[in-house]
């Protein structure tokens, strides 16, 4: 019996990714656990925190009356504070292992002994000062008020969950695509394939129609864990999020499919893979900013798309940018898009 | 233009690798519409590259190649809706389940067959929600050929479809392919099993170092041996007067083997007792003596003196 086809080569082909896909576990964990993983660990990590008490030993001078070791010691200790009492020696020691940050001993001169390069004995010196004074009868000559402010966004969590989405988009990109399309090749499959009246382009497009869709999966579970768990806001517009993402999505399966146009094995693949991936893991500012690097480098960082793809996705998400603000980034991520696109297609080693 | 009977058509093709080697060493083939053509060689003969070739997924280095009267540089779209391919070895997806591969195959076909009769043709109707990595190798091998005959083709390649399978799997595919010769289809197989080539081909084409070196009809091409019966001797010691031997009554050709002398030999029931007479004339020992009917391995041996497994 001849019968019509019933569904398109393209779409049987995307299908046909999905089902991978999803039938293989480690890829899901590696896709959407991975990411949520490593933001629960960090994010508990450098949890926004009290501020840290000084660590502060009053040493008993030779000679002084114990009394007022004592007494400087009560007069001390306070939540901001930790103090203890130790004798000159013991004291000497702790400040050298850092157990202290600063050694005060009572008496008239009353002498402070810190590392004044340490900018926690510095202010240890300064709140100790502070609160002696007090307890022996200074005043202040205007009254003051202390406001107190966390700036939505500010936090490290909000500075780390576009990082990690713009990793994951990456990764997830690079991996999804490349990987596969070797493992294909050196399985035969693409060659078996291509003797079939399959049209090279539907093939490419499939890995391409999946990707976009995963952005739609990808960028809501990173998204909303980070707004459920740890209240990370999305200031700007939602969609302009979406669109920054797919944006990038398709700028890292060009840049994919480049890696894998010539690779005849997965191991090439893999190590080309971490070549290209490993510079933006560590300049792009996905766990710390990018500007903590040298000013010369500045200019190789943002011509890397991960840097694009993280500065506008935390415009978008901390700062609430509108698209115009972020419109050096999309160019850049852009231009990696179509440039890896024709250069992979050029090379594509399809036999 | 060739005739509208001609399915494949090569004249000249020569493929030679980068390093230098040459694969494919000027070789001209013509198979008919519906016939069941088997490129035959041993190991590294040059079989496969011979075939990709002809299935457009390699460029010749010098020759011409017309396939259903057309050609690969200017009609690949169309030639390929009418071709079956089945690659030496194909590894389909472990985690996509027989019909899935098939629905995907077929779709990459205008016209082609339903689903539920490719597998039927290859015995997998059982199988249909199977994954690929839980099949034998058996069944692996005929969802491979089902992938190539989804598209309802004119021509099949099929480059050794049964190498590394258990006999019953080697029968059921051969029953396959002998279906689908019946309507009306043209086969162009390679193999390295004597038995295959003579049960479903009707030329075969005898391959060696990129060259054609024998073609015909397996019958034919057992004739050439001068002998339809081979007989083997084994002596207990000494060696035979093969000039001698070649004279005797019905005894076409002698060869030495490994372990003795292989006679071409017809009529059997001649050269036998002719045999035995100059045996024991000679004062010749046996230890072994026995026959059987000659088959392509021997032409292949006649032919090069090696073995095609070898």
């Amino acid at each position: 019996m001849i019968e019509r086809r019933p569904r398109s080569a393209l779409a049987e082909l995307t299908l046909a990714r999905f089902r991978l896909f999803f039938r293989e576990p480690s890829a899901l964990f590696w896709t959407f656990g991975f990411p949520v993983v490593l933001a629960v660990a960090l994010g508990v990590a450098f949890r926004n925190r009290p501020p840290e008490p000084a660590h502060v030993a009053v040493a008993d001078a030779a000679g002084a009356e114990p009394a007022l070791a004592r007494r400087t010691t009560a007069a001390l200790q306070s939540d901001r504070v930790k103090v203890t009492e130790e004798d000159a020696d013991s004291a000497r020691t702790d400040l050298r292992v850092g157990k202290v940050t600063l050694v005060v001993v009572p008496g008239d001169p009353r002498r402070y002994r810190y590392d004044e390069t340490r900018p926690e004995a510095r202010l240890a010196r300064l709140l100790v000062d502070d609160r002696l004074q007090r307890a022996e009868g200074r005043r202040d000559a205007t009254r003051v008020v202390d406001e107190r402010v966390t700036e939505p966004g500010a936090r490290y969590i909000d500075f780390l969950i576009p990082g990690l989405l713009g990793m994951t988009l990456m990764s997830s990109s690079m991996w999804g695509i490349g990987y596969l399309i070797v493992e294909l090749r050196a399985k035969k499959l693409v060659k078996r394939m291509l003797a079939t009246p399959m049209q090279k382009g539907d093939f490419l497009l499939s890995f391409v129609v999946m990707r976009a869709v995963f952005v739609l999966i990808e960028v809501p579970v990173l998204v909303a864990f980070g707004w459920l768990a740890f209240g990370v806001r999305v200031e700007g517009s939602l969609m302009l999020v979406f669109a920054v993402s797919l944006l990038g999505a398709l700028a890292f399966a060009g840049l994919g499919l480049l890696v894998a146009s010539r690779a005849q094995n997965t191991q090439t693949v893999s190590g080309l893979m971490n070549l290209v991936m490993m510079p933006m893991f560590v300049g792009s500012g996905v766990f710390f900013s990018s500007s903590n690097f040298p000013d010369a480098a500045q200019p190789f960082l943002h011509a890397l798309p991960l840097t694009a793809l993280n500065d506008a996705l935390r415009a978008v998400m901390n700062q609430g940018a509108g698209a115009s603000t972020i419109a050096r980034s999309l160019i850049v991520l852009g231009l990696c898009g179509v440039v890896s696109f024709v250069a992979a297609l050029r090379l594509f080693r399809w036999r | 233009m060739s005739d509208a009977a001609s399915a494949l058509r090569c004249r000249a093709l020569v493929k030679r690798y980068d390093g230098g080697v040459v694969a494919v060493d000027g070789l001209d083939l013509d198979v008919a519409v519906g016939e069941c053509f088997g490129l035959l060689g041993p190991n590294g003969a040059g079989k496969t590259t011979t075939v990709e070739i002809l299935e457009g997924l390699l460029d010749p280095t010098a020759g011409e190649v017309e396939v259903l009267g057309m050609r690969w540089a200017t009609d690949e779209r169309a030639l390929r809706e009418r071709l079956g391919v089945s690659l030496q070895e194909t590894h389909l997806p472990d985690r996509l389940s027989v019909g899935e591969i098939l629905t995907l195959f077929r779709s990459f076909f205008a016209r082609g067959k339903s689903l539920d009769d490719v597998l039927r043709a290859v015995s997998l109707e059982e199988k249909k929600s199977a994954w690929y990595s839980k099949l034998s190798g058996g069944q692996k091998q005929r969802l491979a050929v089902a992938c190539a005959l989804v598209g309802d083709p004119e021509l099949l390649f099929l480059d050794e479809p049964t190498t590394g399978l258990d006999p019953q799997s080697r029968l059921q595919l051969w029953d396959l392919i002998e279906g689908f010769k019946k309507g009306g289809g043209t086969v162009v197989i390679t193999t390295h099993y004597m038995e295959e080539a003579e049960r479903l081909c009707d030329r075969v084409g005898v391959v060696d170092h990129g060259k054609l070196i024998a073609l015909g009809t397996p019958r034919d091409l057992i004739a050439s041996l001068g002998g339809q019966e081979v007989i083997e001797v084994t002596l207990v010691e000494g060696t035979l007067d093969e000039p001698a031997v070649a004279r005797l009554p019905g005894v076409h050709g002698v060869r030495r083997v490994a372990g003795g002398f292989a006679l071409a030999a017809d009529p059997l029931h001649v050269a036998l007792p002719a045999l035995v007479d100059h045996l024991r004339g000679a004062g010749h020992i046996l230890e072994r003596l026995s026959t059987r009917h000659a088959t392509l391995e021997d032409v292949f041996v006649a032919l090069t003196g090696r073995l095609l497994r070898d």
